[in-house]
């Protein structure tokens, strides 16, 4: 018998009987501002949350924050006609600076933000950027993870991340430190 | 720990019993004062963050059932996570034990290189925080077969820096101070000698490690969770090391161990508001990823791994730690843990969570884990999946001295006192001769000999025994 099938049938045989699973609908019944309980959890995890009204002034935000020789990549057409980085070797994406993306949406109660292939456009790229900023739409805040995974529900990706704020660590002595191995920071534009 | 007692205990990882080694590391007063503090702040940040969630005990409560019904239905599971992922084109491997689980990703790595593993230090692997890796020792089993792993995990990399295993399993160099961590960077890494700054040397391991990331074709990553109804697994890391990893290299393995699963997408909602929260206080990792399909040109593979955990499924009284999420609230929360340190455990995983699994693998060697406890229950309150932790402990202790595996000195103490216990006569006769003896020959019991007198003043020997002021006062 090859592993698989004794680890299978030592499984069988020594596995207790059937447990039913539980009722998930009870759980996520928090009532939160969205707006705010979003904003308040992520800032406090180390990301920048900004509402605005407009690209214009994301793109007014961008230019007078960050070095205009920078190299700014984006999925959005807003920001970028360029998508050749998109199929590009990813180790090609290690001097980016900037990546500019808009999320699915995003999770109140932990500041999280969906993303998958389509957003990012490469998979490493909101790891290997320097910074990185999300567009979310304000409708598109949920209360809890409860409600994302109903939103996730069965759509496909070969990837999808749950990002909440930037890079971090506190390996020496519990210090924390932003900029670990991913973004060093985070900003989100709410619209 | 001064770092002299720490390689001490590290190089010589099946010496010396739990207590043992927990008085080495008890040498140095001030420092384990302030390794007990400093975990136990990381236990108030996990309460802090708890009590933010008003439904946080049905939470709990629901991960629970959901392990329990995992755990029942654990065959099944394993077989449609194993079709949908290979759909997905995931190749999926099975592991009886570690040495199996070496071989595999050995082989995975040679057919990379069609037999002929190059001689250069490119040809590597990085690796993410993985226990399961640690608990089959794959590391030292890849270096002697002339294949490098970088840890790439801050605290990890530090560990394997200083040729030390990991103390914790959340924070692996917790029991590490700044000031040694600069010396050991300045050596290994050239930062600059004296500087002991958090930023200054994470900084340095950034740019040290993402040079790894961009030059290794082999990835290792650990599972926090695997999804039956998807195929898809999922890790979690504050750090972004897993993702660097994967995403960059030709091959992304993924190492598990077959509790990892868990039913269907949805079940992930639960678990990830109990994991970090248990864990840190965080509210989240950073990044929770989510590996479905490997990517254009990329090969994705899983070892799911057996060693010891479907005999463990099979032991009524303790398949219950088979739930476990690795979350290490138990650990901050122990009292023997944070004063006895990671490295007293000589086990992969430490603290009272390790301390029921370890005995699984082996009952010889792991008999001391048991009994290094207080049987407190705080582990067994803090637990997000509700593990009875301390009723597992106390269990162990019965099946360990059953099977003849208790330490002698302990066997030898128990006796005595049932002997003393269960004759009236004798339980006043030595009561006597032991107030006698604190009162006129008190260096016979505050002495070095005897452990309860260490770090503790003896108490005042009462002057009559209970029984004799009884018999004066009855009226």
């Amino acid at each position: 018998m090859s592993s698989r099938e004794n680890i299978l049938s030592k499984i069988k045989q020594n596995q207790p009987k059937l447990l039913p699973l539980p009722d998930l609908s009870v759980l996520g019944r928090e009532k939160y501002d969205l707006v705010e309980k979003f904003t308040e959890i992520l800032e406090g995890i180390g990301g920048k949350v900004l509402q605005v009204s407009d690209f214009e002034e994301i793109k007014k935000y961008i230019i007078s924050n960050y070095p205009i020789n920078a190299r700014v990549i984006s999925t959005l057409p807003e920001f970028s006609d360029n998508k050749d980085w998109q199929t590009a070797d990813p180790h090609s994406l290690k001097d980016a600076d900037f990546l500019i993306i808009k999320g699915q949406f995003a999770v109140a109660e932990n500041g999280a933000i969906w993303l998958t292939e389509s957003e990012i456009g490469q998979r490493v790229a909101p790891f290997i950027t320097q910074y990185l900023a999300i567009v979310i739409e304000k409708s598109a805040i949920l209360p809890t993870m409860h409600q994302a995974y109903e939103e996730i529900g069965s759509k496909d990706y070969g990837f999808g991340v749950f990002l909440a704020g930037p890079s971090k660590t506190a390996d020496i002595e519990q210090s924390l430190v932003l900029g670990a191995h991913g973004a060093r920071g985070l900003v989100v534009f709410l619209v | 720990m001064t770092k002299s007692n720490s390689l001490l205990l590290t190089h010589n990882s099946h010496l010396g019993t739990h207590s043992e080694r927990a008085e080495i590391f008890n040498k140095d007063f001030d420092r384990t004062t302030w390794h007990d503090q400093t975990l136990y702040m990381v236990r108030q940040k996990r309460d802090k963050a708890a009590f933010q969630i008003n439904d946080w005990e049905l939470l709990r409560e629901t991960a629970s059932q959901i392990k329990n019904n995992v755990l029942s239905n654990m065959h099944d599971y394993l077989l449609q996570f194993e079709e949908n992922a290979s759909k997905n084109g995931i190749k999926i491997h099975w592991a009886a034990d570690a040495k199996e689980h070496n071989e595999i990703v050995y082989g995975i790595i040679s057919d990379y290189y069609r037999g002929e593993i190059p001689v250069d230090t490119f040809k590597g692997m990085v690796k993410s925080k993985s226990m399961l890796t640690e608990e089959c020792h794959m590391n030292e089993f890849l270096a002697e077969k002339g294949i490098e792993v970088i840890d790439t995990d801050l605290g990890e990399r530090i560990v394997q820096l200083a040729e030390e295993p990991p103390s914790h399993i959340v924070m692996p160099c917790i029991h590490w101070k700044k000031e040694e961590i600069g010396e050991l960077f300045h050596k290994h890494l050239g930062t600059e000698k004296g500087n002991k700054d958090p930023q200054y040397l994470t900084e340095a391991a950034r740019q040290h490690l993402r040079d790894k990331f961009l030059t290794r074709p082999i990835a290792l990553t650990g599972v926090n969770f695997a999804v039956a109804e998807t195929g898809e697994f999922v890790v979690c890391t504050n750090e972004g090391n897993a993702d660097m990893g994967a995403h960059l290299a030709d091959i992304h393995i993924a190492s598990m161990g077959f509790e990892k699963i868990i039913p269907q997408k949805k079940h992930l909602g639960v678990f990830l508001r109990l994991l970090a929260r248990s864990a840190t206080g965080q509210p989240i990792t950073t990044y929770s990823s989510h590996f479905k399909k490997p990517r254009d040109g990329q090969q994705m593979h899983i070892v799911i791994v057996d060693n010891g955990r479907s005999t463990q499924l099979g032991r009524e009284d303790f398949r219950n730690s088979l739930k476990c999420i690795r979350c290490a609230a138990c650990f901050n929360t122990c009292p023997v843990y944070r004063r006895s340190g990671g490295h007293s455990y000589h086990s992969a995983v430490a603290g009272p969570i390790g301390s029921i699994l370890a005995p699984n693998l082996d009952m010889r060697a792991n008999a001391d884990l048991p009994f290094a406890s207080t049987l407190c229950g705080s582990c067994s309150n803090v637990c997000p999946v509700k593990i009875d932790i301390h009723q597992q402990l106390y269990k162990w202790r019965q099946v360990l001295v059953q099977e003849g595996y208790s330490p002698t000195s302990k066997t030898l103490a128990m006796k005595g006192m049932s002997v003393v216990l269960s004759n009236p006569g004798i339980f006043k006769f030595s009561g006597k001769v032991g107030r006698m003896l604190m009162d006129k020959l008190p260096f016979l019991v505050n002495n070095r000999m005897n452990p309860w007198y260490k770090q503790r003043e003896m108490p005042e020997p009462p002057e009559e025994s209970f029984r004799d002021w009884y018999k004066k006062n009855r009226k």
